[in-house]
């Protein structure tokens, strides 16, 4: 069969289920639906349809990114716009079917909002919502709009049309055109994706590899993972149009364990792609030849690191190398390889597709298209979104994420997962492009950002993202490896109350030392937390040091619970409750918390009724008057 | 191939470069990296992870410098040189990151450096001072030290994780060099550490205990258990296998103390096996000979081994056991007398044992235990190339596009040159293995034939048949250098692939496709060697070698050849000094009238001119009372000889024999007198390795107690016997005798071998030595094909002996074993014998490993345990003959070789009995 033929058939066959007169019903079955309940939700439906005896067609799609509304369904009935509804649980689910499929009542008190032509009454259009409109999907077009694991579907929806045009040109001019795209590394480094891809078409090679960077590693990220599992065929497309343009006959998807889902999606749509003449030895019937093989990683961090994945690939201990030799000239097992990240191949179709110059369309001068981050931390709306290049961050907290949940205030954005840096909310304007991260101390990154609230303990953030690298460190370079672990250490005991003068400026110097003596990126990113943390709260050090004081509250050791005296009415309540026994006290007495007993667990501030309120949370300062061994309530004159 | 002009860094190229460092000007080779230009120039780069033996790795960055135009600190050890390029090696920069990284390595680090093995040697110690390390920068940090378990599960060595700054150097030597790849780094951040698989201790690791890890360690964290440190280096050679690797004994107090390779050494670039890494311990050991025995009149020389040596002997002085001895030899007429001389002597001991037999004993009858081993190597190169030694050298088998290694267990018996073949292949060369043993290097192999024991002829026959039918023979080769192709063509139409399938069991697309990698690959070199020697057909084996080579045109050139790996340090030597019954040092015919003339001359004294009786011949006329007298040195027959029963039957028969050792050895104990040999370690001289290079060892302590130099004790014989000519004061008085006679060691003299060995041949003072022969014509002229016929073993499997047993050698232990027994270490690792047996034949059976077997042929019985592997095919069985306990060599068939009179210890029949 032509390709022409497949893409008949395969618009005939969504044509047909758009025209359907079954009721359709696409849930999102991503990992991210599937941990929210999805599968739960699944049973329901099936349950309730089989029991109202409707007929209806259920689709699982991948995630839509709305992930703060998962689960969630997109309810499509004949002639009327398909309505989405998120937050669902069994009982929701049971009362929309009763409501929307029988009553015909689309119950707009639970609707998301709506999408395709028309509108319902007192539903908004989905993309009308300021979590989408300023979103920009072009990597992620078809995620949670076609089932993943129908190629299909896929080709129905423009899916291989790059690929076919490619497969017209010469590989050179695929290369110019992704050069002319502006196209950069979406794994975080933002090297020109078109530049890299002509160095390693320029190297003399009897055999050439290309590599899918699917080890999304950063912890919070899920970019990628989402992607592969709502739409592997993109990331595949991409694959193939940069082997023919670099001239590769083999490719590896280097992807980690943890992502079964994924993993099983790429391996049906390898299938589904061998089925129809897409991956082989003549593509398309063009004479080009491609196979791919997929490699999953024990979950090792470093191995995102291109040396260190062709490390793993070979069957060796992922640990980075030097550079040179560049892995475009010689990468796996010697020959020349070129690697990109799982988003950068996604928007290779669509630039093919649509033109270099419609996609640079989009972005800032130096930083063009869209760039899918992890939205996640203190957002009240938590998700996966694609974004124009040069968007404020301002736009992503406020806009698309609404902001700070219980109105509180940003205090910080990540940016960069754990290599990257904090960016304080002074500079929240900043315009989200590689250069501008960069200077604000931070990185792109692969796309992980976390939005951090007045509640959190800078130092303790710190700390967290350095237990990470450290514990990620290979181990090969002793900076990082010792250096990180010293780091650790001197943040441990600043938020143990342990810090001494002149840590600050310490681990300013060792930050600088493993930045720039670390062999990969792991060590010469690893700083960036505390660097920009220093850079922008060195305050909250200072207390932490100096006061033995967290203004945020979190760091343990520089807490302390007290009860008031004028305020226990020696109701017991909080000394029943405490699980160590820390806290004396009869009834009618005021109680008195012994500090070196206490755990610091928060049960007795909760416990206490709101009428009295006596038990206080304090760093730094205790409260004056606090007996040391109980006392008779004084009553109240 | 891949085509690819990969820059490969570390590897210096031939173009020159000029940069700057330190504003200083230096020229450089292109391909070397800035540490490596900077430390030729005499500029100093700290670094704890570099080893020029070893690829760049950029772990411990105390090499960073600064590079003009490049970004940040860079790794000078990974980063190639390149014209015009400034670096600065020294900037504020540069120092306070070398300091910071130092000092974190600092508070990781255990600080008993007072009572660290390392102490003196210490690399971390001596970067740490030469950065200035102070206490106050220490104390800000945090002391991160944490407290790890000691590995002493090695008999040899200590790892200690804590005193580890995780530079790799031991997983890179493991991986890289000795390719075995027993340690890894394991785990991650602080965490990660030297771990053996499963992070067992490393005795039950794959660990092959070569140590290469612990001569590289630039820490305490790899240290030997029981080395000291010297009070002076004597530069000497490994006194084990064929290979000769260069070494340094460590002296103090008249013991060895310590050892290490020579970095500079030609044949191992510092590298060193098992053996000869911590295989010492004989030289000091307390059971060796210190002064002459005579039997006790009366004691019966067939007396039972186990009676003890006092009880047998009594000591004697070196006057009245030298009278003995000559007024003992004096009694016999030539053909009642042998010689045996050894392959651990040097080459003057050898050169001399030939002069007393020939000169003042009158008789050819001399022979060593080359007979046992390389005999048909001898015997059949000499046919086909006029000379019988390993054509190339063992640097030149890296550089091999492919290589057949054939009846060789390279990585166990021949440990270091196997470096040279996993290098080969990791370049991208091909390795053929043909073996019935699945042995180490088939790990590397790109085919593995899987032959039956004793059809290597059928084999190889096969191969040259595809060869030739396919046309990928070396036309132009076979028609300018080579004759008799004719006749060796037709004798492959017996060779049908149908026929050497059948014979070999070898599936014929196996043999096709091995074939065409050996034809295609050029070039391709051939090594083997028991596995083709120790057959009653070992000639016809080594002719097979020799015509596949001259078939594909690999002769004379770099990197091809037939390589024949000799056992012994010195069985290259003795063969080349005339301890052979039929020739003179250099390979001269005693049978030619002119020769013998010249010799007679030089020795005032007229000699013998018909060959004398080969080891076995000479056994064999002892046990029908035809000889009467034998004087044996270093050797060990009733261990290495093939029907051991029969050898004691033989030896029982002598009126008189002389013993020679530096230990009482199963022989010596049949010895009428012994006397007591010093060994490698006390005596200068020089030995000649497997690829021909003759190389100086030079006594590092004296004689232990009243033993004597070997070449000492044959002239106090010679001289107690009436002879002139054997009043040299030293050794080198000997060579320089053998440099007259000897036209292939013409040039050699202790002079010039102070600069390292010379390969023969070496005709003239001005001639560099030989690293490949035949390079224009043949030593012969012609290379000359040889037909062949199969010819199976003399002996095969049957009802009452179904299985097959092969012999070999085992990693741990030398020869009988009368050193490495002696060696702590080596009896750990390897503490006795076993019979490998396969799954198949053991459940069959009923033999679980471990299990107490008797292993029976028609000569004798061994009780012995067994072993099951995989590595042996079923219906074959193999056992070491290393061990007095359970001596496999009861077992083997004497069957000669006809034309070598090797006997075929590779194949004898057996039954294997659970008990």
């Amino acid at each position: 069969m032509s390709f022409e033929e497949i893409k008949e058939q395969a618009i005939l066959q969504w044509k047909t289920m758009q025209q359907s007169e079954n009721i359709r019903i696409l849930i999102g079955m991503g990992t991210c639906g599937r941990a929210a309940g999805a599968e739960d939700i699944l049973d329901v439906l099936n349950q309730e349809l089989d029991k109202q005896n409707i007929q209806a067609d259920i689709l699982p799609v991948g995630c839509i990114g709305l992930c703060y509304a998962e689960p969630l369904i997109e309810v499509i009935k004949p002639g009327k716009p398909s309505v989405f509804y998120g937050n669902l649980t069994p009982e929701l689910m049971s009362e929309i079917i009763v409501d929307y499929l029988i009553a015909d009542n689309p119950r707009s008190d639970l609707a998301l909002g709506t999408r395709g032509e028309g509108t319902l009454d007192g539903i908004p259009k989905l993309f009308d919502l300021p979590v989408l409109k300023p979103q920009v999907r072009i990597s992620l077009r078809n995620c949670g709009n076609i089932d993943p694991e129908s190629i299909n579907h896929y080709i129905a929806n423009g899916g291989y049309e790059g690929l076919a045009k490619a497969l017209r040109m010469k590989p050179q001019e695929v290369i110019d055109e992704v050069k002319k795209s502006g196209l950069r590394g979406r794994g975080g480094a933002g090297f020109t994706t078109g530049v890299k891809w002509q160095f390693c078409h320029d190297a003399l090679g009897d055999i050439k590899y290309v590599i899918c960077n699917a080890d999304e590693g950063d912890p919070g990220a899920f970019m990628d993972r989402a992607l592969l599992e709502g739409d592997p065929h993109v990331v595949l497309e991409g694959i193939l149009i940069g082997a023919y343009a670099i001239g590769a006959p083999e490719g590896y998807i280097y992807i980690r364990a943890e992502y079964p889902l994924a993993i099983q999606r790429l391996r049906i749509a390898i299938k589904q792609m061998e089925e129809y003449g897409l991956i082989g030895d003549d593509i398309m019937g063009s004479g080009f030849k491609f196979h791919i093989k997929i490699k999953e990683g024990a979950g090792a961090f470093v191995c995102g690191e291109e040396t260190a994945m062709m490390a793993s690939i070979e069957g060796r201990r992922g640990m980075p190398r030097s550079r040179p030799p560049f892995p475009a000239q010689s990468g796996l097992w010697g020959k020349p390889t070129n690697i990109n990240n799982v988003e950068t191949w996604s928007n290779v179709s669509a630039i093919l597709a649509k033109g270099a110059d419609w996609y640079a369309g989009y972005g800032t001068e130096k930083s063009k298209g869209t760039k899918n981050f992890s939205l996640a931390g203190k957002v009240v709306r938590t998700g996966l979104i694609e974004v124009p290049m040069g968007i404020s961050l301002r736009e992503i907290v406020y806009e698309i994420g609404g902001g700070i949940p219980e109105g509180k205030c940003l205090k910080a954005v990540q940016t960069g997962g754990p290599s990257g840096g904090f960016i304080p909310e002074s500079l929240v304007d900043l315009p989200v492009d590689y250069e501008s991260l960069t200077q604000a101390g931070s990185i792109m990154g692969s796309g992980g950002m976390v939005v951090i609230d007045e509640d959190t303990c800078m130092v303790d953030m710190t700390k967290f993202f350095l237990t990470f690298t450290q514990a990620e460190s290979c181990g090969k370079c002793i900076p990082c490896r010792w250096g990180t672990k010293q780091m650790l250490d001197i943040l441990v005991d600043i938020t143990e109350g342990r810090g001494r003068p002149g840590d600050v400026e310490l681990l300013q110097e060792l930050a600088e030392s493993v930045k720039s003596s670390s062999l990969c990126g792991l060590g010469q990113t690893a700083p960036n937390p505390v660097l920009t943390s220093i850079r922008y709260f060195r305050d909250e050090y200072e207390e932490h040091i100096v006061e033995k004081r967290c203004s945020a509250m979190q760091c343990q050791a520089l807490i302390s619970y007290y009860i008031l005296p004028d305020k226990c009415q020696g109701c017991m309540i909080c000394a029943r409750s405490c699980p160590v026994q820390a806290i004396e006290g009869g009834k009618r007495m005021v109680h008195v918390i012994d500090q070196d007993k206490c755990i610091k667990c928060g049960i007795c501030l909760d416990g206490c009724p709101p009428k009295f309120s006596a038990v206080v949370k304090v760093s730094g300062t205790k409260p004056s008057d606090i007996p040391e061994r109980p006392v008779p309530v004084v009553a109240k004159s | 191939m891949s085509a690819i002009p990969t820059t490969k860094i570390g590897e210096n190229g031939t173009t020159s470069i000029k940069l700057t460092i330190n504003g200083k000007e230096v020229e450089a080779k292109k391909g070397a990296t800035v540490l490596e230009v900077a430390l030729g120039a005499g500029i100093y780069i700290p670094t704890l992870c570099y080893d020029p033996d070893l690829k760049p790795y950029g772990g411990c960055r105390l090499c960073v410098v600064e590079i003009e135009k490049m970004r940040g600190l860079v790794s000078s050890c990974t980063t190639p040189a390149t014209n015009g390029m400034m670096v600065h090696t020294e900037t504020p920069r540069v120092n306070q990151s070398r300091r910071i990284t130092m000092e974190l390595i600092t508070v990781n680090h255990h600080g008993d450096c007072l009572t660290c093995a390392k102490n003196q040697d210490c690399e971390l110690l001596k970067i740490a001072r030469y950065l200035g390390i102070e206490q106050e920068y220490i104390d800000r940090l945090r002391k991160g030290v944490q407290v790890l378990p000691l590995d002493e599960s090695h008999p040899a060595f200590i790892h200690d994780p804590n005193k580890c700054i995780l530079c790799g150097k031991c997983v890179r030597a493991c991986h890289e060099i000795a390719a075995v790849g027993a340690i890894d780094i394991a785990f991650r951040g602080n965490s990660a550490k030297i771990a053996t698989f499963g992070d067992k201790p490393i005795a039950e690791s794959i660990c092959k205990s070569c140590g290469e890890c612990v001569a590289r360690c630039p820490t305490g964290a790899l240290v030997p258990k029981w080395e000291k440190p010297p009070a002076q280096e004597v530069k000497s050679v490994c006194p084990y296998c064929g290979v000769g690797c260069s070494i340094y004994l460590g002296v103090r107090d008249n013991k060895i103390v310590s050892v290490r390779g020579d970095p500079k050494g030609e044949t191992n670039k510092g590298s060193l096996c098992v053996k000869g890494r911590w295989g010492y311990g004989f030289v000091n050991h307390t059971e060796r000979l210190t002064v002459p025995l005579i039997r006790i009149p009366g004691v019966s020389r067939d007396a039972e081994q186990d009676k003890k040596a006092d009880e047998v002997f009594r000591e004697a002085s070196w006057d009245e056991a030298l009278e003995l001895v000559a007024k003992k030899l004096k009694d016999y007429t030539p053909d009642r007398v042998g010689v045996i001389a050894s392959a651990k002597c040097t080459n003057e001991e050898n050169y001399l044992m030939q002069k007393l037999a020939r000169a003042v004993l009158v008789t050819n009858n001399i022979d060593h235990c080359a007979r046992l081993c390389h005999a048909p190597t001898v015997a059949g190169l000499v046919q086909s190339f006029g000379s019988g030694a390993m054509t190339n050298s063992i640097d030149d088998i890296g550089d091999a596009a492919c290589i057949l290694a054939i009846g060789t267990n390279t990585t166990e018996n021949h440990p270091v040159l196997a470096h040279r073949i996993t290098h080969a292949v990791n370049n991208g060369g091909k390795l053929i293995v043909a073996n019935p043993y699945e042995i180490d290097l088939c790990r590397f192999a790109s085919i593995w034939l899987r032959h039956n024991p004793g059809t290597d002829v059928a084999l190889l026959m096969g191969m040259m048949r595809v060869i030739v039918d396919e046309g990928l023979l070396d036309s132009a080769f076979i028609k300018e250098r080579c004759e008799n192709f004719d006749a060796f063509s037709e004798s492959l139409n017996d060779f049908s692939l149908d026929f050497v399938e059948r014979v070999t069991k070898v599936p014929q697309g196996k043999i096709v496709e091995a074939a065409r990698v050996f034809a295609i690959n050029r070039p391709a070199t051939i090594l083997y060697a028991m596995g083709i020697t120790q057959h009653s057909h070992g000639t016809d084996n080594v002719l097979a070698t020799a015509n596949l080579a001259m078939l594909t045109g690999n002769v004379g050139k770099p990197s091809t050849g037939v390589n024949p790996l000799r056992g012994q340090n010195n069985v290259q030597g003795a063969c080349d000094m005339g301890a052979l019954p039929n020739v003179y040092p250099g390979y001269q015919s005693v049978a030619d009238p002119a020769i013998r003339k010249k010799f007679e001359a030089a020795w005032t004294c007229a000699l013998p001119s018909s060959p004398g009786l080969t080891l076995l011949e000479m056994l064999e006329a002892a046990y029908h009372k035809d000889m009467k007298a034998l004087y044996l040195i270093g050797e060990n027959p009733m261990l290495s000889d093939p029907d051991i029963q029969h050898v004691r039957e033989a030896l029982a028969q002598l009126e008189f024999l002389v013993v020679q050792d530096i230990f009482l050895s199963e022989t010596a104990k049949f010895a009428d007198v012994v006397l007591p040999g010093a060994s490698f370690a006390e005596k200068d001289g020089t030995y000649t390795n497997t690829e021909r290079r003759v190389q100086r060892a030079r006594r590092a302590i004296e004689p232990i107690g009243n033993s004597k130099p070997d070449w000492w004790i044959i002239c106090q014989v010679a001289q107690e016997l009436g002879a002139k000519g054997f009043d040299y004061a030293h050794p080198t008085a000997i060579m320089e005798e053998i440099h007259n006679l000897t036209p292939s060691y013409g040039g050699i003299s202790y002079q010039r071998l102070e600069n390292g060995g010379l390969q023969w041949p070496c005709p003239t003072d001005d001639h560099p030595g030989t690293p490949v022969l035949h390079t224009n014509t043949f030593t012969r002229g012609k290379g000359r094909f040889i037909p062949l016929k199969y010819t199976p073993p003399r002996e095969m499997p049957d009802e009452n002996y179904p299985l097959i047993l092969t012999t070999g050698r085992s990693l741990y232990h030398f020869h009988t074993g009368t050193m490495t027994r002696k060696v702590t270490v080596l009896n750990a690792l390897k503490p006795e014998g076993v019979v490998e047996i396969s799954p198949k034949d053991a459940s069959q059976l009923g033999i679980a490993e471990g299990d107490k077997v008797k292993v029976s042929s028609r000569r004798g019985k061994v009780i012995t345990k067994a072993k099951v592997t995989e590595a042996l095919p079923p219906g074959v069985v193999f056992m070491t003959f290393h061990f007095a306990e359970s001596p496999a060599n009861i077992l083997t068939n004497p069957k000669l070789d006809p034309v070598s009179k090797i006997p075929e210890l590779k194949v004898s029949a057996v039954k294997v009995e659970k008990l």
